[in-house]
């Protein structure tokens, strides 16, 4: 059905669609219009799921573990703060192999207090195990969280997948939106090592430095599987609902010379700026990285490279930006913009082309060059 | 593109304005964003919504600078913001109330919005409802079509008194 709807509303209709029998979460901004409207879902009757309204975001996460270890879909919504309260918990969750899939809605971390977008708090949890994607628009919001449920407990997979959206930018933005019939696109769960009654096993028990390095190798295997997965995945949704985005969008990116890359809204703005660039003469494309973990496998060589990075690591640089360089090599001008919500439009991306100075990095409009 | 800024305090409605102007140009069959601008504000203070229309998908997320059409639904906020900031050279304003005095320089039109809310008895909270009857105004000056404006109401809202209002603001408003 065509409607009408903000990108927090579009994660909601997408979990009504895959019906979790439990849902765990605890409200924050800019997520809580997510868990607002699954309440109402599950108090109008539109979805039979178990609906627990729990303390903090720790408990959130530890009612999912504690429902997904006896096989049962899951799901939780959180933001900034919350994913941080949560992030023991979140580490749990992939170690013990759990599918749950939970939207995050970017924002920044605070001191100073900030409730508006920035990557960072998704980023600082990047090295948990779970599967990480970013998107642009409404409609990418719900086609990609019905994905992830598919994606997280397929059998090559069993992790966690986090979707994560823009705060405010695109949780409070309304654009149009095709809610799907999913039908069987995704399959009951069958968690393997789901808790059995008749046949007692521990769980959560102490493991020895063998085990326990055999465990992360089974992570790190079911993760690589999971480009496979990641891929089936998108080219059955495509078969089926006509759409497909790829591990990375690519915008007039064939024959590009210089290419922007950035993630989320941004990326999706970085298009208007090419179409800019090329008006003038510039010969620019943009590439959109929506998976992070697994971090997607680039072709940059020949091109010059605009990443612009909604997060930072003190100390160390653009986050996006420090990925490609150790994977490539690549002469890229690293930005860092859009911090706290910070305003970026596609003048102000064009205007990063313009004056590009690879192998430098810039702080947009403090006059940060360094 | 048409882009349309939306000045209102704080509680006014603002950002329902603006979600039910882009659900109507949808009805329409547009492609319409509404990113409402969230700042630190809080009820009674100066914010802005923003709408965009295209006849293709819409990829900006930022927010306008050089709108189309300004709307001014409470008056009070040109004492602390310049409405007319930006506007393009041959854009609009519409304002809420029974005069376009205040603005110079660029086509104004005025429609009495909380007069019309009052007559409906449109209040929620002390405050007249005024993002249902612009609605009617906005189709009188042909950004959205009658039937979308009434339908996109009717869609977010079951009180036909809001649908009563739009037809009243779209008699009153004079082109």
């Amino acid at each position: 059905m065509l409607t009408i709807a903000t990108g927090n509303k579009a994660v909601a209709a997408a979990v009504k669609e895959v019906k979790p029998y439990v849902i765990a979460a605890y409200p924050i901004t800019p997520q809580t219009e997510i868990v607002e409207q699954i309440a109402e879902y599950v108090t109008s009757g539109e979805l039979d799921s178990r609906y627990i309204p729990v303390e903090s975001e720790h408990s959130a996460m530890a009612a999912c573990i504690g429902a997904s270890i006896t096989g049962a879909r899951t799901f939780t919504a959180t933001s900034s703060h919350g994913l941080l309260y949560m992030h023991e918990m979140v580490n749990w969750a992939a170690g013990a192999r759990l599918p749950i899939v939970m939207a995050n809605v970017n924002r920044a971390i605070g001191p100073g207090w900030n409730v508006w977008a920035e990557h960072t708090d998704a980023f600082q949890e990047r090295d948990t195990g779970w599967l990480q994607v970013y998107v642009s628009t409404v409609q990418e919001a719900y086609d990609t969280t019905l994905m992830a449920f598919r994606i997280a407990e397929h059998a090559d997979v069993i992790l966690p997948v986090m979707v994560n959206l823009d705060g405010f930018l695109l949780s409070h933005s309304m654009q149009s939106l095709d809610t799907l019939n999913a039908g069987d696109f995704v399959p009951p769960l069958h968690l393997p090592h789901a808790i059995d009654v008749l046949n007692p096993a521990g769980y959560g028990t102490l493991t020895g430095p063998d085990e326990h390095f055999r465990f992360r190798w089974e992570i790190e295997k079911a993760m690589r599987r999971s480009r496979k997965v990641i891929a089936e995945t998108e080219r059955d949704f495509a078969e089926r609902f006509g759409r497909s985005y790829g591990v990375a969008e690519e915008y007039r990116y064939e024959d590009a010379d210089v290419v922007v890359i950035a993630m989320g809204t941004l990326g999706k703005e970085a298009e208007v700026a090419v179409d800019l660039l090329r008006n003038e003469g510039v010969n620019a494309g943009s590439l959109r990285i929506r998976w992070l973990r697994p971090f997607p496998d680039l072709d940059l060589s020949g091109r010059e490279v605009v990443v612009i990075d909604r997060d930072y690591s003190f100390g160390f640089g653009g986050i996006i930006a420090q990925s490609l360089m150790a994977r490539q090599r690549v002469d890229l001008y690293s930005v860092i913009a859009g911090l706290g919500g910070q305003e970026v439009t596609y003048d102000d991306i064009a205007g990063f082309v313009r004056e590009r100075r690879p192998g430098t990095e810039l702080w947009f409009g403090v006059n940060g060059n360094v | 593109m048409y882009e349309i800024r939306i000045h209102s305090r704080g509680g006014q409605g603002g950002v329902t304005a603006a979600r039910l102007l882009a659900l109507a140009a949808f009805r329409d069959g547009k492609y319409a964003t509404a990113c409402p601008f969230y700042g630190a504000e809080r009820r009674g203070a100066p914010v802005v919504s923003y709408v965009r229309i295209d006849d293709r998908p819409i990829r900006v997320y930022s927010q306008i600078r050089n709108p189309d059409l300004v709307i001014v639904l409470d008056p009070s906020v040109m004492e602390v913001v310049d409405v007319l900031h930006g506007l393009k050279r041959h854009g609009k304003v519409l304002m809420n109330g029974t005069t376009t005095e205040k603005i110079h320089g660029a086509p104004a039109f005025a429609v009495d919005l909380t007069g019309i809310a009052l007559r409906e008895k449109l209040v929620i909270a002390g405050s007249p409802i005024l993002n249902t009857p612009v609605l009617g105004a906005l189709a009188k000056m042909g950004i959205i079509s009658v039937d979308s404006a009434k339908s996109a109401i009717r869609e977010m809202f079951s009180d036909e008194r809001n649908v009563r209002a739009a037809e009243a603001a779209f008699q009153e408003l004079v082109i």
